[in-house]
């Protein structure tokens, strides 16, 4: 149905300034004029001194040395040159699960990211790497006569397909019958929620029936477990996943700027109009969009389950899945571009390590605080870098800062 | 009484009385009757009764959908599909266990605790997205509500004043959203989520800096409750016997809850302030052009869709738990904007949304009488989901949001 309502641009403009359209990938591109990595850098910024506030006024204990031992907490010390840890070393620990975070938060938003860029909110990807963890316990614990590399090779596509084929649903609908897909996902979020919790508690398909009264299911079969490269298998141990993750950057990167798929899925992302009037399939496009965003969340899920967690309880799938909500501000903050959402990955991983209970110096600060204090941020974060009148602001500026140092020269 | 007088005023009457919607409702009802005829009180054995029954709810519904009432005659096409499936999986369980989980009074009673923050919720956001602006952030503002109520409740030393600072609290997070979602023209999803995250941080770290390890306090003030025993004495006797049950314990937000749905229906539907709420959805630029003050229809409309969306988790705190835990929400809000979508963006229909998803969040644990049948518990909360996905999916007719939803409005 067209509406006839604002699609004229906005507020009247000198002429020669050229508006962005009042769409989803405008705005994105919009974002990336104003100035590459100002604003998200300031956003970051702003969102720290906030919480740095919260710090101050509600627990009267200096945000300065929260901070400190937050950083000290993610094990990013262990870099620093001066670091000189004998094993067992805590930081190197701590670096370790950092690491294993960021795998997860990189392939959740990139999950975000390339529906983004073809105009979709995918806010499903916790639905989306809760049947990736299911997918991958299920292949993991059974088919334990593949060889090893075949047998974690098959439990990770099969998580892939999963991830994939639940986000497809979203893509269909919204493809055939224009479902909007920020509905759709949401409730796909539930609905594999409660069948996760289903089929690993107690009496469950895929329960251990050796557990008894815990829902829990059985470990993985060894051979499917991801290589461990650095730190004790079955702490958080850095495993080959961290460049599996790496590889999603670059695959990402290439599958969207150099593919006649990520062609289409961009000219969609800008106009999806233009795009169907040059020939391009759009129901294609938000089909395949969104299953190729579900691989990579239902890949994250199974980097978890095949790297450490290695069995799936109903508090994995009912809290800990939260994680892949994260994906959101990482693909947000991130500017959708594989750089911007390495760092942005690697900042909320070690927000969430760094404040984690194990982690961070109870005489510094109590990490239950900590931990909603990471939350805070990252709603900031988010908030801030959602804001288009803001980045609007900074574009101008920055504009106007360029025409006067022209007319100096 | 001649033949030519009584001619032309049949047909009127048959026209008026028997519509076609009509036909689609007395099927979605045979639909439900199917189901309920094999539970107990009555717990026929008979698998033939669902058949029949649910197959009449059929009829009807193919009988309302060739008449064009497509969204209620597939609804009762559905409801007799669901009913009969249920009645005849109903009459095969053994009647023991059935009679351990269905418990109608207590089924009801805390049927009716789910549905009240549910249609504060819902309608909360019905306020917010009739003026154009989306609100996923209710879970966020239902949790503040949760927190502040309870604080408030245990400052103050009332519940009124709890519910007070609750619905203070919920304005003020929903005011965040507005002014990012209005005047900041962010994408308002990306905004709806980002007050999420703020809320569950808030009021984790405020519940944790103030009340730690120990929990809320107990003893906080509650919302007043009535247990109207007199009911017990209606006639006939199980009648009596099942109202009294079923209301006992009635919380005052519950009534308040069943008043808000009409007065949000009268208000949005019957009044200028309700037109003016509305135009803002549907085309705000025609609205500015007849001098309504789009921002200021938008901000309020928001800031109220947080009160509300507050309200029901100050019942969630002071109401019904009694106390607070972190994300004590736990999904509530996005089960309210299911709500919403499934009720169509309407009052009646988003509270008959809210009953439903209520009444099937009580009946889950139930299940858990039952031991074997203790999993399907589990699979039974994910069906107000699935049953949103099916309506927006378009099988029960298409759910339609107001035209300018989730489209910041440029002032020229």
């Amino acid at each position: 149905m067209s509406t006839p309502t604002i699609t004229t641009p906005g507020s009247p403009e000198p002429p020669g300034d050229e508006i962005p359209p009042d769409t989803f990938a405008g705005r994105i591109t919009l974002a990336h004029r104003a100035g590459g990595v100002a604003v998200p850098l300031l956003t970051t910024l702003v969102a720290f001194v906030a919480g740095g506030l919260v710090v101050l006024v509600f627990s009267r204990k200096n945000p300065l040395s929260t901070y400190h031992a937050i950083f000290n907490g993610t094990g990013l010390n262990w870099l620093l040159p001066w670091n000189t840890c004998q094993f067992p070393c805590q930081p190197a620990i701590h670096l370790q699960q950092t690491a294993v975070q960021f795998t997860v938060l990189v392939l959740t938003g990139l999950a975000v990211a390339f529906a983004f860029r073809c105009g979709l909110f995918n806010i499903g990807g916790q639905g989306q790497y809760i049947v990736g963890t299911i997918a991958a316990v299920w292949i993991g614990t059974s088919l334990d006569s593949l060889p090893g590399f075949l047998h974690v090779t098959v439990a990770i596509l099969a998580a892939a397909a999963a991830g994939g084929l639940w986000a497809g649903i979203a893509g269909f609908l919204k493809a055939t019958v224009g479902a909007h897909e920020v509905i759709t996902t949401i409730m796909l979020n539930w609905v594999a929620l409660w069948i996760g919790v289903y089929l690993v508690d107690i009496g469950g398909p895929l329960q251990d029936p050796s557990a008894g009264p815990v829902g829990v299911t059985a470990q993985v079969d060894p051979g499917a477990r991801l290589r461990v490269l650095w730190g004790t298998p079955g702490l958080q141990a850095l495993n080959i996943g961290f460049f599996i993750a790496l590889a999603a950057l670059v695959v990402y990167s290439l599958l969207l700027n150099r593919t006649t798929l990520g062609y289409q899925v961009r000219a969609v992302g800008f106009n999806p109009d233009a795009a169907a009037y040059g020939g391009i399939s759009v129901r294609r496009s938000y089909f395949l969009a969104m299953a190729i965003s579900g691989a990579f969340a239902g890949i994250a899920g199974s980097m978890d389950v095949l790297g450490w967690q290695l069995n799936v309880d109903t508090s994995f799938v009912n809290a800990y899945s939260y994680i892949a909500f994260l994906g959101i501000a990482v693909a947000l903050l991130g500017r959708n571009s594989a750089v911007g959402i390495f760092f942005s990955a690697l900042l909320f991983a070690a927000l969430t390590t760094g404040t984690a209970a194990r982690n961070l110096d109870p005489n510094v600060f109590p990490s239950e605080l900590a931990t909603n204090l990471t939350q805070m941020i990252q709603g900031l974060v988010v908030l801030f870098v959602g804001a288009e009148l803001l980045i609007l602001g900074i574009w101008q500026a920055r504009r106007r800062a360029t025409k006067t140092a022209g007319r100096v020269e | 009484m001649s033949a030519g007088a009584e001619a032309p005023r049949r047909p009127y009457v048959t026209t008026k009385l028997v519509t076609a919607r009509a036909v689609g409702i007395a099927g979605i009802v045979a639909g439900a009757v199917a189901f309920w005829l094999a539970l107990p009180p009555l717990t026929v054995r008979n698998v033939a009764a669902p058949i029949v029954v649910g197959s009449l709810a059929g009829v009807l519904g193919v009988g309302a959908i060739t008449r064009g009432e497509r969204r209620v005659g597939w609804g009762a096409v559905v409801a007799g599909l669901v009913g009969m499936a249920g009645g005849v999986a109903a009459a095969q369980a053994s009647s023991a266990h059935l009679e351990d989980v269905i418990t109608w009074s207590t089924i009801v009673s805390l049927g009716l605790v789910w549905t009240t923050p549910l249609t504060f919720a819902a309608i909360g956001g019905l306020v917010s997205e009739r003026s154009g602006v989306v609100n996923i952030g209710l879970e966020g503002m239902m949790l503040m509500g949760a927190f502040f109520g309870i604080w408030g409740a245990d400052v103050t030393g009332s519940w009124w004043g709890g519910l007070a600072i609750g619905m203070i609290s919920g304005g003020g997070l929903a005011l965040v959203h507005a002014v990012f979602a209005i005047h900041l023209r962010a994408d308002q999803i990306v905004s709806g989520t980002a007050v999420i995250f703020i809320a569950w941080g808030l009021t984790g770290y405020l519940y944790n800096s103030h009340y730690g390890f120990d929990g809320t306090p107990e003893g906080t003030p509650a919302v007043p409750t009535f247990n109207p025993t007199w009911l017990a004495h209606v006639p006939p006797r199980a009648l009596g016997q099942f109202l009294a049950d079923s209301l006992n314990g009635l919380s005052l937000m519950t009534i308040f809850a069943f008043v808000l749905v009409p007065l949000a229906w009268l208000v949005i539907f019957r009044t200028p302030l309700g037109l003016r709420i509305r135009s803002c959805g549907e085309h705000p630029r025609a609205a500015d052009t007849v001098g309504i003050n789009v921002y200021r229809i938008r901000y309020g409309s928001v800031v109220m869709s947080g009160v509300l969306a507050a309200m029901g988790g100050v019942y969630l705190s002071i109401g019904f738990n009694h106390h607070f835990t972190e994300k004590m929400t736990a999904g509530l809000g996005f089960i309210a904007l299911a709500a919403l979508i499934f009720g169509n963006w309407r009052p009646f229909g988003a509270f008959a949304a809210c009953l439903l998803f209520g009444l099937s969040q009580a009946l889950a644990p139930q299940f858990q009488n039952v031991d074997s049948w203790a999993n399907y518990g589990t699979l039974f909360q994910a069906l107000p989901y699935l049953l949103t996905l099916v309506a927006v999916a378009g099988v029960i007719g298409r759910t339609v949001p107001p035209a300018a939803d989730g489209r910041p409005y440029i002032k020229q």
